[in-house]
């Protein structure tokens, strides 16, 4: 059948009945200010890694509290913990402790320790 | 002080304090209008244009000018409200220079201060010269002088919002409401006047809350084509060209960005006024966590006070367009006569 180039497109659906949020939960738990994001982008602005590579915290924020932590993985690792997104924040979020759990709940999670 | 006789005094000259002295003037009553400042009018009396239909805001001082014309209202200025007591049946009110004057009720009306952008440092307010307030822009449109500090015509202006609003970091949660449909006035007007220049708001939320705001914010895309970035701008630094370098996240392409423009505007929210403040503190006025005057209800009860015959009116007790300020000032004079009739 390959021949034919017949295959089935991978959903795009943000799929909040399946998605699974344990991550979500893991960083609430540790750092409730994670809840107050209003995605103004200031940190993303301000990101030295940002400039360079595909990591933006206000993007990582909303996936992981939709549940999206696939992408997460690679990203949560190009975060050098310099602090300024957090110098930035206007709501206050303890960004770098953001950052220090995400990774923290993916390394958990892949061990089925959340 | 004969017992017919009711006198009013306001603390505070600008819209809300004119307001209510010409209601209750209307009404018979004696009011004093106590302003700081050396004129009458307030913030307004600086700006340039009115959103949302962009009228002079010499009208609406020039009915303001008008309304305290009344031989019941004496205006006094350069003297401010320091203290205010309740007394017998009365109020004693403390202003500056020592003196106590008496009243049979006190209309709160001390408004707001503009934020002091040179607290938000990473802007650059007082440290590039084109970075400026929109107060120092409506000032620009009085002088008919819409240039550069070197200068030039501007080919590229940026708005950012929210600055002294909705941060933090400068100890203001709230939101100023009225800064989002200025920038979008003021985009227009630097289109109208510079049609080659080029116009960005950087904004967070777009909050059109009142009557054709919305169809100003349309308008201004449809017509003049003002561009908006959905981001907060997290710095501003000067350029060897004197020009401004914006740090910014397109929140909408998830991308960081970066822009120079001739001339940045910081859109300065309202914060409870100093003066206001100390009057407050002064007489025991409850204020909220955002330091604005706290009134006992905030759907019933927003002219009110928790001291007998003290009501509050306008931007002392949160941010408001002039529009509100009228009417919450109007009100606040309906319960000082109810107050004073039921004497």
């Amino acid at each position: 059948m390959n021949r034919f180039g017949f295959h089935i497109n991978k959903s795009r659906l943000i799929d909040y009945d399946t998605s699974d949020r344990k991550v979500r939960q893991y960083i609430t738990d540790r750092e409730p200010s994670f809840r107050v994001c209003f995605a103004c982008g200031g940190c993303t602005a301000t990101c030295t890694a940002g400039q360079h590579a595909s990591f933006n915290l206000r993007r990582m924020n909303t996936l992981i509290r939709r549940g999206e932590i696939a992408p997460l993985r690679e990203e949560v690792s190009r975060c050098m913990l310099c602090g300024k997104c957090q110098l930035i924040c206007p709501r206050g979020v303890n960004t770098r402790n953001v950052v220090a759990l995400a990774a923290e709940a993916i390394m958990k999670y892949d061990r089925n320790e959340l | 002080m004969t017992v017919m006789t009711k006198h009013v005094i306001i603390a505070g000259g600008g819209v809300a304090g004119i307001e209510a002295a010409g209601v209750l003037a209307d009404m018979g009553h004696t009011v004093s209008i106590l302003e700081k400042e050396g004129n009458p009018g307030g913030h307004v009396s600086k700006w340039h244009a009115l959103f949302p239909d962009r009228r002079p805001a010499g009208e609406v001082t020039g009915y303001l000018g008008k309304r305290i014309e009344n031989e019941n209202i004496r205006f006094i200025a350069g003297t401010s409200v320091e203290k205010i007591e309740r007394h017998g049946g009365g109020l004693t009110v403390g202003i500056s220079g020592g003196t106590t004057l008496n009243a049979d009720a006190v209309i709160v009306a001390t408004g707001f201060d503009l934020f002091d952008a040179r607290r938000k440092e990473e802007y650059g307010y007082g440290i590039y010269d084109n970075v400026i307030t929109s107060a120092d822009l409506e000032q620009m449109f009085n002088d008919d002088r819409l240039l550069t500090s070197d200068g030039r015509v501007p080919d590229r202006i940026g708005f950012v919002h929210c600055v002294g609003s909705r941060d933090e970091k400068v100890c203001n949660e709230h939101c100023s409401k009225v800064c989002c449909v200025t920038a979008v006035k003021q985009a227009i007007e630097v289109r109208e006047k510079l049609p080659g220049c080029e116009v960005f708001c950087f904004y967070m939320d777009m909050r059109m809350f009142g009557p054709f705001y919305e169809e100003l914010y349309r308008e201004s895309q449809e017509k003049y084509n003002v561009n908006y970035i959905r981001g907060k701008v997290s710095e501003a630094s000067g350029t060897m060209k004197k020009r401004v370098a914006l740090k910014v996240e397109d929140t909408l392409a998830g991308r960081p960005l970066k822009m120079e423009v001739d001339l940045l505007v910081l859109m300065t929210g309202m914060e409870m006024s100093k003066s206001g403040a100390k009057l407050a503190e002064a007489s025991g006025f409850a204020t909220g966590i955002n330091r604005f005057l706290e009134s006992t209800d905030n759907h019933y009860g927003s002219n009110m006070s928790k001291m007998k015959g003290v009501f509050y009116a306008g931007t002392c007790t949160a941010p408001m367009n002039i529009t509100d300020t009228i009417s919450h000032a109007r009100a606040a004079a309906v319960e000082a006569v109810k107050y004073l009739s039921s004497k």
